[in-house]
């Protein structure tokens, strides 16, 4: 790896104390973003793409959610560990967020103004900016996401603007403080497909130009393969597959990734897959060993009892799936 | 083949507002601004557009949720409006809607049993309706065990199969499919799909098949309408429409849909790059409603509206580029 590291995230493991039991949300999640690095996070409903978010950003409500274990080590610091002060500083610029509702995301009575300008003024400036500086930046950062007429746009409230504009809004306000590491979870979803298109296409130049780390949260495959230079899967709260995104695209490997790919409806006709059979399991008994071998069309013995560790399987492949278990060169530790 | 459904330039307003309380002068939106097609029997018609495009409103016109404003809906000759009052059973049976989001179209306080009964005690009043619930969620490929259940307690894609299964207990001839998949993941977006098609076939159905999706769109319709702010822009035959789009909405859809192969990749028109937004339908811009997102509008489309012109084989377009 030639970039230097940004963001580690090492057997991170997440439980919901919900009423009945333990839920164990995320179980042992491990990735990595290195500098400038566009990274790519699928999966279906429910797999803990978002939970993974919130408890990087320390945002998980706790209780129900408690980290169990597990490091996130942002810029050589351990996030979970930090003193609330040093994640002010982390949160804004070091990282900031991209919400898929940006009509949840953006506050119904404050002026666009007041929001993208309070964002500045305390993780741009620390709060000693004057408002004129703050205006100024504000302006700045509208201006940015190609939005028409910034002065009077500062003046108006969240609903009198469209989707796609209440988007630019946050995208505005997260890049306005220059993070080194931007987490867009499903940035164009809500959004209508011109409107998401150029969403994707403002949020890719920019961050291209201005060499920001993004990890792009999606459950749309063709997103992905537009946008990111390296994809994780995810399933159930595991990583089942991570993969240069022109690797996976070419060669998906683990059973659940080839699902996944063969249900997505192709613009080239040809008739529709039957999907993945079953559904996404209960995390307050999940399936013991890997958890998708209710589901897997490819099930061993050995699937059933073991978690399967992260087998390198060539062309930059990291598969967690016993299918692999020959191939890999290399001698991961089996946890 | 016979047609089933007639749409004659259907048009709905709706008044939201009013612009001088004296005067009470209306606003109003047109979010069904004239549209004309045809559906023939056992065909799966694909209705595609933008939120806010009307869509929705064309599907909630025909099962009867709304009266038109004007224009004429005609169901196998019948005229779906012509009497005052209600829509006479026999018709309201032939016509049934699965809605996009099951988790609100299912009554959480009804188990499966409840909800497929009420179109049967309605459509086929007897004593027993057991035989035929069973039969429905066999055609469906639900297990009996689902019977008592309550909504909350299946998965999204089940949900939605039960929504199918209430369809098709009244025996239509024609079933409108609001974004059925939408709401769900892909996984088991295929199945449903799949299970709908094969319904069709075996009944004989027609479906009037509303997304926004045109990837699902090329895999389920025989044919492909076009919709923005109100107005029909094209209609063609699914493999001639994603083969030569001629319009240029049309062209900005299909460039915009993420893909994940190259093969697809191809097939995404490259010229035409999406920009702007949808304008608001209570001020729709004059002459062409797409004037002012086309990049290769003329100064005759910010006046007048183009009339709708075949192309030959069924694929019409209503643009200025295309003069009859």
């Amino acid at each position: 790896m030639s970039a230097p590291m940004l963001l580690e995230v090492k057997d991170l493991r997440v439980n919901f104390k919900v009423y009945g039991g333990l839920l164990t949300v995320l179980d042992g999640v491990d990735f990595y973003v290195t500098s400038g690095e566009r990274v790519g996070m699928v999966g279906e409903t429910g797999c803990g793409k978002t939970t993974t978010m919130k408890a990087m950003l320390r945002i998980l409500p706790v209780p129900p959610g408690q980290v169990a274990s597990g490091q996130v080590v942002f810029q050589g610091e351990d996030v979970l560990k930090m003193s609330q002060r040093a994640l002010h500083r982390v949160r804004g610029r070091g990282m900031s967020m991209i919400f898929q509702d940006p009509t949840a995301a953006l506050n119904p009575v404050f002026s666009v103004g007041q929001q993208l300008g309070s964002a500045i003024q305390y993780s741009g400036f620390d709060g000693r900016a004057s408002g004129r500086q703050v205006r100024q930046a504000a302006l700045a950062a509208l201006r940015e996401v190609a939005l028409a007429d910034p002065d009077r746009l500062l003046n108006s409230y969240p609903i009198q603007l469209s989707g796609g504009m209440r988007q630019r809004v946050c995208i505005a306000m997260a890049l306005a403080t220059r993070p080194n590491l931007l987490i867009a979870d499903e940035p164009g979803t809500s959004l209508d497909v011109t409107i998401q298109d150029q969403i994707l296409r403002l949020l890719h130049n920019l961050v291209v130009e201005k060499q920001t780390s993004v990890i792009l949260i999606t459950h749309t495959l063709g997103v992905v393969r537009e946008m990111t230079d390296r994809v994780y899967v995810m399933y159930a709260g595991t990583m089942v597959e991570s993969a240069p995104t022109r690797a996976l695209f070419a060669q998906p490997m683990h059973p659940y990734t080839r699902a996944l790919m063969q249900s997505v409806p192709r613009l080239s006709g040809g008739g529709m897959a039957e999907g993945i059979p079953g559904r996404i399991p209960d995390y307050l008994n999940p399936p013991p060993g890997c958890r998708f071998h209710p589901r897997c069309p490819s099930v061993m013995d050995i699937c059933r009892q073991q978690k399967p560790p992260g087998y390198a399987a060539g062309d930059g492949h990291q598969v967690a799936c016993f299918l692999y278990k020959e191939q890999d060169g290399s001698n991961p530790g089996v946890r | 083949m016979a047609p089933i459904l007639e749409c004659v330039d259907l048009k709905k307003y709706f008044t939201v507002g009013y612009e001088d309380f004296r005067k009470r002068r209306p606003i109003t939106v047109k979010a069904v601004d004239g549209i004309t097609f045809t559906m023939v029997e056992g065909e799966v018609f694909g209705l595609v557009g933008e939120s806010g495009s009307g869509k929705s409103t064309v599907a909630y016109t025909v099962v009867g949720m709304y009266r038109p404003s004007s224009g004429q809906l005609l169901f196998r000759g019948q005229n779906l409006f012509n009497q005052q009052g209600k829509r006479p059973l026999h018709l309201k049976k032939e016509i049934q809607i699965v809605f996009q989001d099951p988790g609100s179209s299912l009554n959480p306080r009804q188990n499966i049993r409840q909800i497929l009964e009420t179109p049967l005690r309605i459509h086929s009043p007897g004593s027993s309706y057991l035989e035929r619930i069973a039969q429905l969620l066999e055609m469906v490929e639900l297990p009996l065990e689902v019977l008592y259940k309550y909504p909350q307690a299946l998965s999204g894609g089940e949900k939605q199969i039960v929504a199918v299964a209430r369809a098709l207990a009244t025996e239509p001839s024609f079933i409108i499919l609001d974004e059925p998949t939408s709401a769900l993941d892909v996984s088991v977006q295929g199945k449903i799909i799949n299970l709908l098609i094969r319904l069709q076939k075996q009944f004989n159905l027609s479906y009037l098949f509303i997304t926004h999706d045109l990837s699902l769109m090329r895999n389920v319709a025989s044919r492909v309408a076009i919709m923005y702010l109100g107005k029909i822009c094209e209609v063609a035959e699914t493999a001639e429409f994603f083969r030569s789009p001629r319009h240029p909405y049309t062209q900005m859809l299909l460039s915009s849909i993420p893909v994940v192969s190259e093969e697809e990749e191809q097939l995404k028109p490259k010229k035409v790059q999406s920009h702007g937004e949808i304008p608001s339908p209570v001020n729709i811009p004059s002459g062409c409603s797409f004037h002012l997102r086309c990049p290769y509008a003329m100064e005759v489309c910010a006046r007048v509206d183009p009339a709708m012109v075949d192309l030959g084989g069924g694929h019409l377009v209503r643009c200025h580029l295309y003069p009859g």
